[in-house]
Parts: structure tokens; sequence; C-alpha cells
């Protein structure tokens, strides 16, 4: 176990090598620069900027720089957020943003999951119905649409909970946040719950279990959701990945100093290291999410081999 | 399905119907398809003829109706009339006895201490709101006087934004260019995708290889650097936006089309094709991308809201479509940093969009149940 843990790791280093120089040598390749501003700087100024952040290098040299002090773990000064470092910004913005995220995914696991089984049992009923299409209007309708229209109804109408605002990490300004992270995923997640649940319920270990006379709570709980969980796991892989870097659009509009914000805004602004940062983390992520994904599937479901 | 199916007449012997025949007549049985595609045929008259029909251009600026709220009934109201009468008139030097407004039209009785120039009614006409200022009464010492001057009246539907642009028109507008990015972009899409798809699929081997290896470095960068990386490189430009948005949807095609020619390749006309000697491009033009169809259609018809809010997304985060012209993804944008006051900033241009997706996941919906074999 331990030992296939440490293979893994040790071969997605070749992946985010990749990952990390394609995406340097992109944003590079840009037009623009860090200190391209709407007035130009003086000549000598700009120059001395260059020399300050190694800008004057040739490329190769830079690039060699970066690897090197990424393997040290220094992302890095931030070129547009000046007296900080990347690493500073993400050591303030990932708290956050994982909180955001954390609790995002344990609430659509638990929602989702719900209803998607609950459908699945009475299925062709009108509750049934009901998820489905709720879980289309879910899939549907972006984000950028559901975030402000919760804010409105449940922030200025009735005043219930904060418009926006972090408030030093309040509960009351977390939920809004959460719950739009969320709904998405609970659509797919109560989607694929109720296709697996149907196909676990229609399978011969199931029906030998009824046979048996076993209360149909015991068949549900420990019979068929590990099986209806298991296209779930695999889908959280990648999502969780995202919800816990941050989303830029529920950032911007409940106004939370995440992370999300950092990819859009740095790359517009040029903020070369600040770029690579984020790449750098996401990618470390979804690493770690699709090794806990791999993890979990051969713990549910003891046909798969860890290899 | 087919065999539940004995009220539709039985076709005549010796005469088949044809897959579209038959996908055709499974759409118009599925009624929430029905429903979307009526939808969506009025949401394109809308936005097609609708900013030719509207009484305000989706640009004009009313600077003395910003922000104001959606109504029915016309503006401005008629409390509102007096205090710019009133302060049209300040100027003028008279005093306002009386003021009544009936029918869009404003009559003003006026007393002053000294002789009333009949020009008077200029000061009336300055304002935005007035105009064919007239004198019509003047007594005979000329210290008093009727002055009327016709109302502008204007309806705003929807409200205005925060420029004081009318919002039923730029709402028609904003689902126009909406729209035609997406079906533009899946129009870009669908050529780069099915051609690279059905080349590499047909070539197999190692052009095959090599292709689908490129498609699968593209897939693998994170979506939004990889959006924002175009963004970066084409600049905020309109055209080009819906290239770089169509330049990006084209993966799944290629993957698609690419399984459907490995399957076509083997068939027996192919092969006939190619010991009749004809050539690579006939075959696939002739032979393998007409009957790479079906899919590709209800795959089409699925992108096209994708790539809608693709756009709308973009232009959310300010990199889309720039002012003065509009998306449905600016203007949700900018009710979103608006709702504290002017609600329907957000709520028009959300709905509108919300319609617009529906309508085209259920119509793609549709046709996917209607063209998709395995279910018959």
């Amino acid at each position: 176990m331990l030992s296939y843990i440490l293979r893994r790791f040790l071969g997605a280093i070749p992946t985010l090598f990749v990952i990390i120089t394609a995406s340097f040598f992109m944003m590079r390749a840009a037009p623009g620069g860090p200190f391209n501003l709407d007035r130009p700087l003086d000549p000598t100024v700009m120059a001395n900027l260059n020399r300050v952040f190694h800008l004057d290098e040739p490329l190769f040299t830079q690039y060699l720089r970066y690897l090197r002090n990424l393997l040290a773990g220094d992302f890095g000064p931030s070129f547009i957020y000046r007296d900080f470092s990347v690493g500073d910004l993400f050591a303030n913005g990932l708290p956050v943003s994982i909180q955001l995220g954390g609790g995002a995914i344990a609430l659509a696991l638990l929602v989702g999951v719900t209803a998607g089984v609950y459908a699945a049992l009475r299925q062709n009923s009108f509750a049934d119905y009901f998820v489905v299409a709720t879980a289309s209007i879910g899939t549907t309708i972006p984000t950028f649409v559901v975030a402000p229209i919760l804010s409105l109804v449940f922030g200025v109408w009735l005043g219930w909970l904060p418009a926006g605002g972090w408030g030093d990490g309040a509960i009351a300004n977390k939920i809004l946040p959460i719950v739009t992270l969320a709904l998405p995923q609970i659509a797919v997640i109560a989607r694929l719950t109720r296709g697996a649940t149907i196909e676990a319920l229609r399978s011969d270990h199931v029906r030998t279990a009824r046979a048996y006379g076993l209360p149909a709570r015991s068949v549900v709980i420990t019979h068929t959701l590990r099986a209806s969980i298991l296209p779930v796991i695999s889908y959280l892989g990648p999502a969780a990945a995202a919800l816990v870097t941050g989303s830029v659009v529920v950032e911007t509009i409940f106004g939370i100093p995440g992370i999300g914000r950092f990819f859009v805004q740095s790359a517009l602004n040029r903020d070369y290291t600040l770029v690579m940062g984020t790449v750098v983390v996401i990618a470390i992520f979804v690493v770690i999410f699709n090794l806990i994904v791999d993890l979990l599937y051969a713990w549910l479901d003891p046909r798969v081999r860890l290899d | 399905m087919s065999v539940s199916d004995t009220t539709a007449p039985v076709p005549a012997a010796g005469e088949g119907r044809s897959l579209w025949q038959d996908a055709w007549r499974r759409l118009r049985r599925n009624k929430a398809a029905v429903l979307s595609a009526l939808v969506l045929a009025v949401v394109i008259l809308a936005a097609v003829f609708g900013p030719y029909v509207v009484p305000h251009a989706y640009d004009t600026v009313y600077s003395n109706y910003v922000r104001t709220p959606a109504s029915l009934e016309p503006y401005p109201r008629a409390d509102a009339i007096e205090p710019e009468i009133r302060a049209a008139l300040r100027r003028a030097r008279v005093d306002i006895a009386s003021i009544a407004v009936a029918d869009g039209v404003a009559t003003v009785e006026v007393t002053s201490e000294r002789e009333i120039d009949p020009r008077v009614t200029r000061y009336l006409e300055r304002s935005d709101l007035f105009t064919n200022g007239a004198v019509q009464r003047l007594s005979d010492d000329r210290r008093s006087a009727t002055l009327t001057a016709d109302v502008q009246q204007f309806h705003f539907y929807l409200g205005t934004d925060g420029n004081g642009r009318d919002m039923l028109a730029r709402i028609l507008v904003a689902t126009r260019v909406s729209l035609a990015i997406g079906i533009l972009a899946t129009a870009v899409a669908l050529v780069i995708g099915v051609t690279y798809g059905a080349v590499a699929g047909y070539f197999g081997g190692k052009v095959d290889d090599v292709m689908m290896r490129i498609v699968d470095v593209l897939y693998s960068l994170p979506f939004i650097f990889f959006v924002i990386m175009l963004v970066v490189f084409f600049g905020r430009n309109f055209v080009l936006m819906f290239i770089a948005v169509g330049a990006i949807e084209w993966l799944d095609m290629a993957r698609i089309v690419r399984g459907q020619t490995l399957a076509l390749k083997r068939r027996e006309f192919v092969q006939a094709a190619e010991a009749l000697g004809v050539e690579n491009a006939g075959i696939l033009k002739r032979h393998i991308i007409p009957n790479t169809l079906g899919p590709v259609v209800i795959y089409m018809t699925l992108m096209v809201p994708r790539v809608i809010i693709l756009e709308s997304f973009l232009s959310f985060l300010g990199l889309g479509v720039q002012e003065p012209l509009t998306s449905l993804g600016v203007l949700i944008a900018e009710g979103a940093r608006n709702i504290e006051g002017a609600t329907w900033l957000l709520v028009y241009p959300a709905i509108t969009l919300a319609l617009v997706l529906f309508a085209l996941n259920f119509l793609g919906d549709g046709l996917r149940d209607a063209l998709d074999p395995k279910d018959r």
C-alpha cells in the first residue's frame, strides 16, 4: 500500500514536469510582459525591474532557474502583488478555497447520493421525476447565473445571509458559496447514483439478499450503496481537484479571498510566477485526488487490484 | 418503442422509411423537444428581428433614465415631470402659477414681473423631456402666459442599465450575439473536428497515433488555462472569440468522428470504393463523413449550449464581447454587480439565458433519443 502510494507519486513527476514546461513556454510566448502598463515605464526603470526579476536573462536560463527554485519549494515573487511571494499568496488563499471546496464536496456527496438512491428506489414515481428534472436544471444553469441569484434571494431579498464577503471565515459567509459550488455537483452525483443504484438493484446478489428476507434498509445500505457510489467516486476525482483550487466565478461574485481568482488575473497581467504557481498547485491536487480515488475504489471494490 | 407504435400508419410494402424520417417522427412525439423547438424558434425570431422592432437602440444612452426599474407604464412619471419643468424654467425668470399634465402634454401657466418673451419655450425644450414647446396664450399686458410642451414619453419594459440604455433592446442584441457565437463556434468546431477525426480514423496507424496524441495533450491542459491563453494571444476580439472557442470544442468532436470512422472503414461499401480506385479524399467525402453525421448532429445540438455558456463565462470575466456590444454573459456580470439596488439588471438576462439553455438541451436530448439506433 505505502509502496503503491510512493510509486504513484514518483510516476506523477514526469507528468508535472511536462505540464510545467509546456505552461512556462506558452506563457512566455504570449505578447506583453508584467511591466507593460498603460503608461510606459521609463526605459532605465524597466531595465532595472527586468534585471531584479531576472527577466533579462535568456529564456532557457530563466526556465532552469525556475525549476531549481521550485524544487527547493520556492515559487518566486509575484510580479503584480508586490511585497508578496507566490508562496505567501497561496498560504493565505489556499485554506479559504479548501474550506469552501471541501464543504461543497461534503454537501454534494450527502445530498446527491441521498437523492439519487431515493429516486432509484422509487423509480418512475413523482419523487424520481422531480430528482431527475431538478438535476437537469442543475447541470444546465451555469454557476455565474446561480451565484448572483442566490446572493439576490438570500442576501438581498430575504436578508438571511450576507450577500457576499468573507467576514474572517464566519459560517454564515460560507453557506452561499458552498451551496453555489455544490449545486452542479449535486445534480451530477444524483444522476450517477440513481443510474448505478437502479442497475445494482437488479443484480443477482441483491435479489438473493431480498430472497433471504433481509430488511429493505440493510439491503440498500450494505448491498447496493457500495455499488452505487463507485461511479460517483471516479467522477469526484477531477471535480474535487477543481473545487478545492477555487472557482473564479464564486470568488468574484461573493468577494472571497481564495486562489481561484489568481489564474485569470495573473494570466492577463502576465504575472508569470503566479500563473506557474497556480498551474503547479492545480496539477498537484489533480494527482492527489486521482490517487485518493484509486485507493477508495480498491477499498470499495475488492476486485480492483492496486498495481 | 416501435413495437408499441400501433397507431402510426403502416408504410406500404416496399416503401422503406429512412433513418431521418424515422427520427423526425420520433422527435415529433417528444413533447419536451417540440416545446423546446418552439421556444427556440421564438427566441431566434426575437433575437433576429426584435432589435428592429423595439423603440430603442441597444446603445442609445438616456442620461435622464439611468437605472429605471422595469415597468409597463411610460416614463417619465407624472410626479417627475413637475420638478423637471420647474428646473427648466428656473433660468427663464418667470413664476409658475400652475402645472398640468394630460395625455403626454404639459400645460404651464406662468406669470412674470416683466414682459414675457415668447422665446421662453426654448428653456423648456432644452430639457430632454420636452419637445414642441409653444406659447398658447399670451395676455395683453404680456405679464402672464400659457405654455404647452409635448412630454417625451419612453417605455422601458425591462428597465434601463447603469448607463441609461434600454434593457429590452440590450437583451435582444445580447441574445443575438450569444446565439451567433454559439452557432458559429459550433460550426468551426464541426469543420475542424469532423475533418480531423475522419482523417485520423481513416488513415489509422502512425498518423492516427500522432494525431490522437495531440488531442490527448490538448485535453490534459487545464481548460480555463487554455481559454485564457487563447484570449491572451488573440486579444479581446469579438471575431477571434468564437474561433478560439470553436478551436477548443473540436476535441470531443474529433474523438467521436474518429471512433465512427474506425468502424465504418471496414464496411463493404468503403472496401468496394477502394477496389474501384476511388481516391482517399473522395472516400472520406462521399462515404465516411456522411455516415458519421447522426452522432455528429446529436453532439452538435448539445455543443451549442456549451459554447454559449463558455462565451458567457468569458464575457462574465470581461474577456469576451466588449462594450458597447453586449452578450448575455456581459449583462449577467453587470447584473451581478448591481444586485443590491437594481435587480432587474440580473433577473431578465438570467431568465433569457436559462430559457435558451433549457430549450437547446431538451432539443438535443430529444434529438439523441430520436436518432439513437439503440433505442429501437
